[in-house]
């Protein structure tokens, strides 16, 4: 599989496969219940900028993902899995995507 | 005599410190093993060593899971044989499912290279044979994503069948917050899955099987391990 990761940033970006074309825009940050000792540093130093009206900072992984599929369901059911899978660790994160349909 | 098996990925960098602790210290035949291979010889031992698979990408350990080696990883303990994965070889067990949890960032936010001590929770192991209840190792650790976390439920299970082998304490064997240098909950340093043969632990024992390392506290883990396989 290692070597599928790097055949596939050979490839064009448009993915294998037939149908539409979809692009996740997904968002990977830590539980609310995992404490983020990244975003609490980030929120100090946001503070001794002077931005005191700042509450919390949780920081997180963003990533753009495009995927051929027959349609949205289809689309948005390989990305959850992908998510569970790899892209998140649902032990300690979990993810939200946003999801369209990119027009050629 | 014991055959161990030290499995090498791109970014690993205690290979060859395992190799010599197994071989010339403990005395154990050892043979490399490249991660792309699908089959692994007979051994009665696998290594995960330490170091930075795939430069540490998305995850720590969470691209060396797909390496072609690691289905036979997993045959290999579905048979009951032993894993001891180090550091970065103990993040690869978490993210291949083969040990409960995760690993967070340092609560510190550093990267920690130091000495420290370890506590012997559970001496009645593979792993920890020739070691005492209680025992206390001096033993480095070396890591930015150490800080062991799972959910209460899994923290339950693990105390329950004493599945959590080392915990981080002070010199004088007190495990407490300031004894715990990442922020592990329940200051975890090692833990084993349940069948008792797949154990993974942060601290080095590779990198102080010897005096003139410093510390031979270590190569107890070694030997406990020759005599439970001999």
């Amino acid at each position: 599989m290692a070597t599928a990761v790097m055949k596939k940033k050979k490839a064009d970006q448009s993915g294998k496969g037939s149908g539409k074309l979809f692009e996740a825009k997904v968002y990977v940050t830590l539980k609310k219940s995992v404490l983020d000792p990244q975003g609490k540093v980030i929120l100090h130093s946001l503070h001794s900028l002077n931005f005191k009206q700042v509450g919390a900072v949780r920081v997180g992984k963003y990533f753009e993902v495009r995927i051929q599929a027959k349609d949205l369901a289809e689309a948005k059911s390989h990305v959850a899995t992908m998510c569970d899978q790899l892209l998140a660790n649902t032990v300690i994160e979990q993810y939200t995507f946003d999801i369209g349909e990119v027009k050629k | 005599m014991i055959k161990a098996g030290v499995i090498v990925f791109p970014g690993s960098n205690c290979d060859k410190d395992c190799e010599y602790a197994l071989k010339e210290v403990a005395g154990a035949r050892v043979q490399f093993v490249w991660h792309k291979e699908t089959s692994l010889p007979k051994l009665d031992l696998v290594v995960l060593p330490g170091g930075f698979s795939y430069g540490d990408y998305l995850r720590t350990g969470a691209i060396a899971r797909f390496s072609p080696v690691f289905s036979a990883i997993k045959k290999h303990v579905s048979e009951k044989r032993g894993v001891i994965g180090i550091c970065n070889g103990f993040q690869m067990l978490l993210e291949a499912g083969l040990l409960p949890g995760a690993m967070l960032r340092n609560r510190s936010l550093q990267f920690i290279c130091k000495n420290i001590f370890i506590r012997t929770e559970n001496p009645k192991t593979m792993f920890t044979n020739h070691l005492k209840k209680n025992q206390l190792l001096n033993i480095p650790i070396a890591h930015g994503e150490g800080n062991y976390y799972c959910d209460p439920e899994t923290l339950k299970s693990l105390q329950g069948n004493n599945q959590i082998i080392f915990r981080y304490a002070s010199e004088s064997g007190q495990v407490n917050d300031a004894s715990n240098p990442n922020g592990s909950i329940d200051s975890i340093a090692g833990i084993m899955n349940e069948t008792g043969n797949v154990m993974g632990m942060m601290p080095h024992p590779e990198r102080a099987s010897e005096d003139i390392l410093g510390s031979h506290d270590g190569f107890g883990i070694w030997k406990s391990i020759l005599t439970s396989l001999n």
